[in-house]
Formats: structure tokens, C-alpha cells, sequence
């Protein structure tokens, strides 16, 4: 790390970027309901991305409730499954993982752990949250409107998407669809927020090689989120042009009942492409944000810093890029000329070069760390875990002759919860435990916490791992029951119904965690500024709670990275970032 | 932290050159981009953005053109026009043209004048380039009034391939509310300017922001970028 001390050279730089011009709000409506300050509005994105959380979570008891016990609840028929699976899908992808890791804790942790006051633009930042509000109202509507939510799957792949065998073919896929247009418009101005005041508005002293990692990773999970979101506006509008206005962009001639319908000459392959340009960086847009917060939780809670600062930095920007030219490995049932499976095959191959990177280094980072199990370090434990296992198994999918047989199967949904379902929830309790003390100023309960991690932790195996069996054996994706399939053995039933009442108890489990977070706000202990010894600068603000504008007068200048842990000749075992460089052991006055 | 000491014996850190010397820049103090302003910096972050958007929107209308099995109709026939007893194909479109990229003209020169703080002079010169934004809309509403009357529609057209009509629509529409909007914020822009908002840094309505010239700048960056926009459109579905 070479990390050059700005004040040894002609003392401090003076400051490029003058103090914001703040919004100081007058009300109370001003100050907690239409907010202009980004940690109000990370809390409301929160919130909401929870609540949506708990919906899908409950969707995916149903589903589980049908394939563990077929033909016990009459009402969920083939029809319901499939909107519940549709919905389940979409809301924990966009609704829940990417509003929560960018919304949520971009918003909180970003001015703060760059020594910004704000946001740059509050007031744009201030509609992201209502758009997002308005497309989650919407999205929420399709229950109720006739012939219920669509079920097309959250691909939403067309033409079945529009015809009307499919559920939700009236008005859910209309709603789905405005309500994902709706949803880029408002992440596009959170989005440009989360970038332009990473790149433009830090502290002083605040290289960007001295940021935290999880600022560089919502950093680039949010720039590849203002690139691929795109492809997905552009697929749904044109669907929607395709399902009101009778346009043929995706859809093919066709005979439905017996009729040729007027559609004609368009090209569903087209919308697979859009949808997985899309789609692909989306998996990497709610990974690359765990990436950054569990390489911070490891660093504070092994006592040491991270191991390979830079290379981590461009592991995370190598993803970032790299997962642009992978998409069509979704495809691969779809067909393609063999030379582009090559290609994609390779290129996703070639991803798990720089993950691997950054797996080993966590793991040099905890090497001889003075380790202290606390909540946030077993989430991020089992966070690295968790996303080794589901790596893998995409290595097996990203192979086109594995790949074809095993797509549309259990293993499938065994793979893709692992890896972007299981770990970045992971991630985000563990971050919630961390951070929890910056935000309310009390601890979250320690033993109901054990109790939450272990119960998620080994259930959320218990209910994935067999599906990687299951998916082997032949059990396909999608199916609201197995029915005749001579090949798959009796005892998968079995299995199923085991796996259905992990889920029950797993989802019963995250009630603790909830009733933690109400509970220990009121009666919580109290946590001080810096409850974990961090060094990193959002421990050092002046006041917790952090109050508008987060610095009181001055901002604060930095003088080194935050990882200084462990550092030998130090007074304390931890150098807050903005401590200056001297050669006087650190004393009170400092911190 | 092995570097600490070698720096702090005294020795300055050397200048990188090359990509190190870029890596260096962009993550240097403070800012990536020196003497930026963070409405600039977004603005180009969005436009970057936009150009995926208009870049799918294109493809896409490239890949229905080569998947329908109805041959395309000729866009130098769909949009000529009998003026005066000369058939003259596209000309509305090269006029369209013309007038768009007039108007990026006359935007660098509010620009300039922003900078320079002639109020009177920005004022008019970005009411001229919204009048021309305007006719430009304006033109694209009689092209379009032409051919719905001629029987294009979004599903089905006269001539051949549905998907002519389903992506002109689109396109353009997509395009002529970048148009649109443009103006609008070109008029509001315009209006601050003649008030002289951006002299005694009124605060904004919304924001709360000082005001100031650079937003003539920003505006200007958009207004080039759909004036960019439209090149490509021509190019592309006109031309082809
Ligand atoms: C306790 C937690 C969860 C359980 C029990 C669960 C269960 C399920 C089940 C049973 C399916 C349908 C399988 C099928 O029939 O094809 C499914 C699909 C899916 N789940 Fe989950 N899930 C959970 C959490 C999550 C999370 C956190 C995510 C976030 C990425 C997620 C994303 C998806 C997606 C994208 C699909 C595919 C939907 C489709 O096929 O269209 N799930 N889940
Ligand atoms: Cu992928």
C-alpha cells in the first residue's frame, strides 16, 4: 500500500470543494418525511426494502408450503405458484437487494465514511426515495387488481410474458413492467448522487485509495447500475409497447387457441439479451456492495488490515467491468452459434480469476488476525462461506455442456441463492449489526443476535443445500408440482418437505432479528462513538446519532487509509482515519 | 505501511507516468475530476447513461429490422415529400436536421456569452435555441400527423414490416421528449438568466441552490448530447 502522508510535503492541501450550501429543513415533515438528508432517506429506503423483504419472504413460505406438501393448500394453484414465484424473484432482486444495499446503506454510509455533509444533490436524492416508494406501491397494486400479479417468472421472458396463458396477463405484467420504468427513473437519481459525490465531493486528505471498501463498492455497483438498468428500460417499454399497442418488438408469429394472432416478426431472443445485460450486472450490483462491507467487517473485527488493499480495489473494478460481457450465459438453452458460447463461457470463466482474488485475501486478512467473533465478523464469516459455495457452482453453470442439462433445474435455484441470495442477506445483517450503534446509538442485543446468525446461518444450508442434490436428480425449476416424472425417486418428496419446514423455521427466525432492532433501539445498550475501535471515518463523527450535516463546524481532514489496525508503535491497537500523521504516540486530544 | 517510511525520510514521491500517472490523477484528493462541478459531473454520468438507453433502443430496432420476414419500406420514399410539384425525398428530415444542429450552435454561443456574463445576449441566444428546439418538435408532429394519415401505425404500416412503424414511434417519440424537455428546461434556463438569477446567485425553487451561469453550461451539455443523439437516429434509420 503505498499511501503517501499529504501533510509530510507543504502541509495540508487547501480544500477543492467548498462546504455544501445545506438544505436546513424547518418542519418536521421537512425533516423526517420529505428529507433531504441522506441518512433519513437511507433509513426510508431501509424500511421499505425490509418490508418488501418480509412480503417475498413470506411468498417464498407459500411456494415451499406447495412443493413440500402438494395438494394440501387448495389455494395455491398452478396459477398462484407462479405469481408467487415471479414475485418472489423480482422483489428480493430490485425491490429488496438493490434498493437496500444502494438506497440503504449507500445512502448512510457514503457522505459519511467520505467526510462529505451530504449528498450532492439532496433534492434529487430526496425523489429517488419517492419514486422508488411510488413503484413499490405500484408493484404492490398488481395483487390486487384482477387476475393478480403476472407470473411470468422474473424474467419475464416474452412471448409467454403477454399471452394470455400466462397469469397476471391483463394487468400484472403492465404494473410489473411500469413499475420497474419507474423504479430506474428514481435509482437514476440516487444512482448519479451515490457517483458524483464519491468522485467529487471528499474530505480533505480522502485519496480515493483511502476509501473505505465499501464505498468503492456501492460506488461501482451504483455506475454499473446507471449502465445496466438501461437495457432493462429499454425492454420494458418496449414489452409494454408489445402488450397495449400491439407491437411486434419481441414477439413472433404466432397461433394461440387455435388463432393467428397479429403479432409477427419480432424477436423474443432480443428481450433475453436486453433483459441479461441487464440481469448479469444485477448479480454483481448487489455482490460487489457485500464485497466491500464484509472486507470492512473482517478488517475491524480481526484487528488488522485488509490484505491487498489495492489489488482488492481492482478485483472490485474488474468484476465490475468484466460482468458487462458475460450476460448470454443465461442463454445457453436458448441457443446460440457455438463461438459465442465460447466466448461467454470464457469470459465467465475469466470473473473468477479477480473473486478468487479477493476470497484469498479475506482470508490473509483474518491469517494471525487477533479475531473477536463479534455478530458483524460471524455474519461476514459466513458471508465468505456462503459465497465460496455458490461460486462454485456457477463455475459447473457457466460451462455450456454442464450448463444444458442442469439449467431449469433445482440446482439452478440451489446455485443462484447461494450466491446472491443467502450471502449478500448475510452480508447485509451483518452490516446492521455493525452499524447499528452509528445509526441509533445502542447495540443490537448480543444474545438474540447469536440466536438469529445461528438459526440463519445453518438454515439457510439446511434449506439450499439439498436443492443442489435435488437439482442433480433431475427436479426441474418452476414447477408448481412434480406430478408423473418416473425419474425422480420417491424420497425427493421427502427431501422436499424437509427443506419446506427449514424455510418455516428459518423465516420464523428472522422475527428475532426484527424484534432485536425495535426492541434495542429503545433499550439497547448505549454504544458510544466507536463501539468496534474503527478506524474508519464515519466512527468519527462528532456526535452519534450523526446529526444533520453529520461534522458539526469543522469537516474533518484525513491522513491515512482506514485500515490502520495493529499498527506496531501505535498507541492503540486502531488510527482513526483523520488522526494526523506524527510521531507523538496518539493521545486523547487527538481522537 | 512500508512506504510511510521512506516517504517521511524526506524524499518526494516521484510523478507517475503513463496509466499509473491516470490511476494517480483520477484518485488523488478530494475530486477525480479537478475543476468539475458536481451538476457537470452529473450531467456527464447521465448522458453516459442515456447513451445506453438510446444505444438499446437502437440495436433493438436494428435486430427486428434483420428478424422480420416482411421486407423494410424505404425510408427515402416513407419520408419524401411533393413540394411545388418536386418530389424531393427525406427533406423534411434533412431540415429537421439542419435546424437541430443550428440550435447546438446557437447553445455553444449562450455558453460563451454565459461566461462571459452578458446577461442580455445569453438570454436571447438560449430563446433562440429553444425556439429552434421547438420547430424541430414541431416538424416531428407534422411528420408524424403525415404518416398516421397515410395509415403507419405503431402495430402495422402500409408498406411492409410492422416493426417500421412500432420503432419510429418510438425512437422518435423517445427522442422528441428528450427534445421536449430540453426546451423546457431551455426556457426555464432563459428565464433565470434574463431575471438575472445567476448575477445575485438566486436561490432555486427546489434546491435551494445558488444559482449560477454553469447551469447554461449544463444545460448546454444536454442540449449537444440530443442534438448527438439525433445523428445517430438519422444515420441510422433514415439513411439505412
Ligand atoms: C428464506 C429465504 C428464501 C426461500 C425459502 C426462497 C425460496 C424460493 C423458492 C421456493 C423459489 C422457487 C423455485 C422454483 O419453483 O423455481 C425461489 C425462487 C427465486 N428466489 Fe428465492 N427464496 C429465498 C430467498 C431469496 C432471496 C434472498 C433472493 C434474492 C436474490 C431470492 C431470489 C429468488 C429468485 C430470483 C428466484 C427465481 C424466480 C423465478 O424463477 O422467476 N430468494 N425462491
Ligand atoms: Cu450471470
Amino acid at each position: 500500500m503505498v499511501d503517501v502522508p499529504l501533510d509530510t510535503f507543504g502541509g495540508l492541501p487547501p480544500p477543492e470543494v467548498p462546504d455544501v450550501d445545506l438544505y436546513h429543513p424547518k418542519s418536521w415533515v421537512t425533516k423526517y418525511v420529505f428529507s433531504q438528508d441522506a441518512k433519513v432517506i437511507a433509513i426510508q429506503y431501509s424500511a421499505t426494502a425490509m418490508s418488501i423483504g418480509l412480503l417475498a419472504l413470506v411468498l417464498s413460505w407459500l411456494m415451499r408450503l406447495q412443493l413440500g406438501f402438494p395438494s394440501i393448500f387448495s389455494f395455491i394453484d398452478a396459477t398462484a405458484y407462479y405469481q408467487f414465484v415471479t414475485m418472489h424473484g423480482m422483489m428480493m432482486v430490485v425491490y429488496v437487494l438493490t434498493a437496500l444495499f444502494l438506497g440503504g446503506f449507500g445512502n448512510y454510509l457514503i457522505p459519511l465514511m467520505v467526510g462529505a455533509r451530504d449528498m450532492v444533490f439532496p433534492y434529487a436524492n430526496m425523489l429517488s426515495y419517492w419514486l422508488y416508494l411510488l413503484a413499490v406501491v405500484i408493484l404492490l397494486a398488481s395483487f390486487f387488481v384482477p387476475g393478480g400479479p403476472t407470473g411470468a417468472g422474473w424474467t419475464l421472458y416474452p412471448p409467454q410474458a403477454i399471452l394470455s396463458g400466462t397469469p397476471g396477463r391483463d394487468w400484472g405484467i403492465m404494473l410489473m413492467l411500469i413499475s420497474l420504468i419507474i423504479f430506474i427513473i428514481g435509482f437514476t437519481m440516487g444512482g448519479l448522487n451515490y457517483v458524483v459525490t464519491v468522485l467529487q465531493a471528499r474530505a480533505r486528505g480522502m485519496t480515493l485509495m483511502r476509501m473505505p471498501l465499501t464505498v468503492w463498492g456501492i460506488f461501482t455497483a451504483s455506475f454499473m447500475a446507471l449502465l445496466a438498468f438501461p437495457a432493462l428500460l429499454v425492454g420494458a417499454v418496449m414489452m409494454l409497447f408489445d402488450r397495449l399497442l400491439g407491437t411486434s418488438f419481441f414477439m413472433p408469429s404466432l397461433v394461440e387457441m387455435g388463432e393467428h394472432l397479429s403479432y409477427g416478426g419480432g424477436s423474443p431472443i432480443l428481450f433475453q439479451h436486453l433483459f441479461w445485460f441487464f440481469g448479469h450486472p444485477e448479480v454483481y450490483i448487489v455482490a460487489l456492495p457485500a464485497f466491500g462491507i464484509v472486507s470492512d467487517l473482517i478488517s475491524v473485527h480481526a484487528r488488522k488490515n485488509i490484505f491487498g488493499y489495492r489489488m482488492m480495489v481492482w478485483a472490485i473494478l474488474a468484476i465490475g467491468a468484466l460482468s458487462f460481457v458475460v450476460w448470454a450465459h443465461h442463454m445457453y438453452v436458448s441457443g446460440m452459434n457455438p463461438y459465442f458460447g465460447f466466448f461467454f463461457a470464457t469470459s465467465t470463466l475469466i470473473i473468477a480469476v479477480p473473486t478468487a482474488i479477493k476470497i484469498y485475501n479475506w482470508v490473509l486478512t483474518l491469517w494471525r488476525g487477533n479475531i473477536r467473533l463479534t455478530l458483524p465478523m460471524l455474519f461476514a464469516l459466513a458471508f465468505i462461506v456462503t459465497f465460496i459455495n455458490g461460486g462454485l457452482t456457477g463455475l459447473f453453470l457457466g460451462n455450456v455442456v454442464v450448463d444444458v442439462p442442469l439449467s431449469d433445474t433445482m440446482f439452478v435455484v440451489a446455485h443462484f441463492h447461494m450466491v446472491m441470495g443467502v450471502a449478500p442477506v448475510l452480508a447485509i445483517f451483518g452490516a446492521i449489526y455493525h452499524w447499528y450503534p452509528k445509526v441509533t446509538g445502542r447495540m443490537l442485543d448480543e444474545t438474540l443476535g447469536r440466536i438469529h446468525f445461528w438459526i440463519t446461518f445453518l438454515g439457510a444450508y439446511l434449506i439450499f443445500f439439498p436443492m443442489h442434490y435435488l437439482g442433480l436428480m433431475g427436479v426441474p425449476r418452476r414447477y408448481h408440482e412434480m406430478g408423473e416424472m418416473a425419474f425422480v425417486p420417491q424420497s425427493a418428496q421427502t427431501l422436499n418437505a424437509f427443506i419446506t419446514v427449514m424455510a418455516l423455521i428459518v423465516g420464523t427466525a428472522q422475527m428475532v432479528f426484527f424484534f432485536n432492532v425495535v426492541w434495542s433501539y429503545f433499550k439497547g445498550k448505549p454504544a458510544g462513538h466507536n463501539p468496534w475501535e474503527a478506524a474508519s471515518l464515519e466512527w468519527q463523527t462528532p456526535e452519534t446519532p450523526p446529526p444533520h450535516g453529520n461534522w458539526g463546524r469543522e469537516l474533518p481532514v484525513v491522513y491515512r487509509w482506514a485500515y490502520d489496525y495493529s499498527v506496531p508503535g501505535a498507541a492503540s491497537d486502531f488510527v482513526p482515519q483523520n488522526q494526523p500523521v506524527a510521531s507523538r504516540p496518539a493521545s486523547d486530544e487527538d481522537r | 505501511m512500508l512506504n510511510r517510511t521512506r516517504v517521511q525520510s524526506g524524499e518526494p514521491p516521484k510523478a507517475l507516468v503513463g496509466w499509473q500517472g491516470v490511476a494517480a490523477d483520477l484518485s488523488s484528493d478530494q475530486r477525480a475530476f479537478k475543476n468539475v462541478s458536481w451538476g457537470k459531473a452529473m450531467m456527464w454520468i447521465f448522458l453516459l447513461s442515456d447513451t445506453f438507453i438510446f444505444s438499446c433502443f437502437l440495436i433493438a430496432y436494428m435486430t427486428v429490422r434483420m428478424s422480420t420476414t416482411v421486407p423494410w419500406p424505404n425510408p427515402s420514399e416513407v419520408f419524401a415529400l411533393t413540394i411545388g410539384g418536386v418530389h424531393l425525398p427525406l427533406i423534411l428530415i434533412a431540415i429537421m436536421t439542419f435546424v437541430l444542429i443550428s440550435s447546438s450552435g446557437t447553445m455553444a454561443m449562450a455558453v460563451n456569452f454565459g461566461y462571459r456574463r452578458e446577461r442580455v445576449k445569453t438570454a436571447a441566444l438560449l430563446m433562440l435555441t429553444a425556439i429552434l428546439g421547438a420547430a424541430f418538435v414541431g416538424m416531428q408532429a407534422f411528420e408524424w400527423t403525415k404518416l398516421i394519415h397515410e395509415g403507419v401505425r405503431p402495430w402495422s404500416n402500409p408498406w411492409g414490416a410492422h416493426q417500421f412503424g412500432s420503432a419510429f414511434f418510438m425512437i422518435t417519440g423517445f427522442h422528441g421528449t428528450h427534445v421536449t424537455f430540453g426546451v423546457i428546461f431551455l426556457l426555464i434556463t432563459a428565464r433565470k438568466v434574463w431575471r438575472g438569477e445567476f448575477d445575485r446567485e438566486a436561490r432555486g425553487f427546489f434546491t435551494t441552490r445558488k444559482g449560477n451561469y454553469e447551469s447554461v453550461e449544463i444545460m448546454g451539455l444536454y442540449w449537444h448530447f440530443v442534438d448527438l443523439v439525433w445523428v445517430f437516429i438519422f444515420a441510422f434509420f433514415y439513411l439505412w
